[in-house]
Order: C-alpha cells, then structure tokens, then sequence
C-alpha cells in the first residue's frame, strides 16, 4: 500500500535501503495509522447508510427520493470528484519522482475539482431546504442530508488540508515531514470517492429506481 | 517487509491510475444508463447497480488506494476486512431487524 509508496520513494533517491529503514518505518507507521483512522470513519458512513435504509420509506407524505433527484446533475458531481481523484493520484506520482512544481499543479487542480463537487453539493441543499424539502421535512430527508452531508463536510476539510499542503510544499518542499502528510492526505481523498460511489449508487441511482 | 517483488504493482503507475479511471468511468456509466433507460425490470437493474458500485469500490481500493494483502504485513488488509465485517453485522442487521419489525407492527 502507501507505505510501499514511501520505500519505493527511498529507493528512487538513490539511499541505501537500511539506513533508511528507520524512518520509512516512522513514515509507514504513520500512514498505517491513519488508514486505521479511516476504516473506523467508515464505520460512522456505515451507520449512517443504515439509518439512511431504515427510515428511507419514513416520508412522511412529503416528497420521495425519486421525486427530488436529478440524476444527470448527480452524475457530475459523481465525475468532478472521480477525476479529483486521479488527479491527487497524478500528483502522488510527481511526489515519488521529486517533481515539486507538477506536486503543486495536480493538487491545486484537485483543490478545483473538489471545491466544485462541494459548490454543486451546496447548490443542491440549498435548493431543496429553499421548496421547502429541508432536512426537518420528513425521515427520509432527516437521513438524506445528514449522510450526504457528512461526506459533504468530509471533503470540505479535505479542501483545507489541500490547501495546507499546497502550502507546506511552497515552504518547505518535499522532506520528510510532508512526504508522510500527502500519502495520508491521498488515502483521505480516494476514500471520500470511495464512499461517494456507495452514495451515488444506493442513495440516488436506487432512489430514482 | 517493503520488497522489491511487488514493487511494480503496489505504488501505481501512470498507467494503473488510467486504468482505475477509465474503469471508474465505465462502471459509471453502466448503472446510470441502466436507471436513466429503464433498460431493464427493476429487480435485474437493482444487481446491476450492486455489482457495478462493488467493482468500482473493489478497483479503487487496489488501484488508487494501492491496498493488498502484503503492504505493512497484511496489517491494512486484514484492518479493512474487520471493518467489512462490523459493517455487514451494522447495515444488515439493521435492515432485517427493522424489516421484521415492520413486519410484525403491520405498519410497512
């Protein structure tokens, strides 16, 4: 996984491998850390995609699912942070081959694609509490919200550690105490869009069906 | 611990974010087109929207999350296979609990 990620990094700077063993393995715990971090965040969006289930048929004579999803609208959304996701891959690869200015560029356009997957997230609530369909409206909308926008607000902090990096990469460059942040920051994102694709799927392709 | 054996397929590539993407892409596609369409009866289109959304899910773990079953000693595997578990145990054993419950209070 990532941590291979940081050897491989160790072997392309030409060091000799057991001397830097050490702190690859300070790195590595690190990342491996964080990815335990992540799977108990899964099990947060776990509970919510069951509460979500349990009240789905809870309208409470206000609208269904299908009633209030645009899907071609979704499916954008479904695509910007697709590519957001390959984009921070592209810029993980720029990181292994020490390329600072291509590290900058592909986070800065997955800070892009992001921040406009959460401006079409935003546009969509805003739309729905504005017809009257707000989260207070009925079970189902209680559950939709609250899921959609836990992910919602999970990328909006991914947005500022974007930002942070980008930051940390200006000052500092590429050492040894970013390399580290930015495969934890990678694992982060790819799994918003993991967790996105379970949303796009059960929540609003079945919500249409 | 790190080896050099896999070091071809652990990190990525280029070409294996391609892949993951175009994947991505297509496993998109297929179960949108499918709702969109009404292609098919709702039961079929409802195990294509499953089947689809479990190989984007399982594409992306191994190749843009790079996970596999030898990276820290298979310490991050056998971590997500733990949490599958407690999910199937929170998602299933809601929905059928729940289900019954209906069932029972006649109101579903």
């Amino acid at each position: 996984m990532a941590t291979d990620t940081l050897n491989q990094q160790g072997h392309a700077s030409g060091h000799d491998h057991d001397h830097d063993h050490d702190h690859h393995d300070a790195a590595g715990t690190k990342v491996f850390g964080f990815w335990v971090y992540l799977m108990s965040d899964l099990v947060i969006f776990g509970s919510l995609f069951a509460t979500y289930a349990v009240l789905l048929r809870g309208t409470a004579d206000g609208p269904t699912p299908g009633e209030i999803f645009e899907l071609p609208f979704i499916l954008v959304e479904t695509f910007l942070l697709l590519f957001s996701s390959f984009t921070y891959g592209m810029a993980v690869l720029a990181m292994n081959a020490n390329q600072t200015q291509k590290v900058l560029k592909w986070l800065g356009i997955t800070f892009l694609l992001g921040a406009a997957f959460v401006g079409m997230e935003i546009y969509e609530f805003a739309h729905l509490i504005h017809i009257g369909y707000g989260p207070d409206r009925s079970g189902f909308l209680s559950a939709f919200f609250t899921l959609v926008g836990t992910h919602g607000l999970h990328v909006t902090f991914g947005l500022i550690w974007i930002l942070v990096m980008l930051i940390q990469v200006k000052q500092r460059g590429l050492d040894d105490m970013v390399r580290p942040r930015i495969m934890c920051l990678s694992l982060f994102w790819h799994f918003l869009d993991i967790v996105w694709i379970c949303v796009f799927s059960f929540v609003y392709l079945m919500g249409v069906l | 611990m790190s080896g050099h054996a896999n070091d071809h397929h652990s990190h990525g590539s280029v070409k294996s974010y391609v892949i993951g993407l175009i994947l991505s892409i297509v496993l998109t596609i297929i179960p949108f087109g499918a709702v969109m369409t009404g292609a098919f009866d709702t039961g079929a289109t409802l195990i294509l929207i499953v089947g689809t959304a479990v190989a984007q899910v399982l594409v992306q773990l191994v190749l843009f999350m790079h996970m596999n079953t030898k990276a820290d000693e298979g310490w991050n595997f056998m971590s997500f296979v733990f949490t599958v578990a407690i999910l199937v145990l929170v998602i299933g054993g809601s929905l059928w609990i729940m289900y019954h419950l209906h069932h029972n209070m006649m109101i579903g």
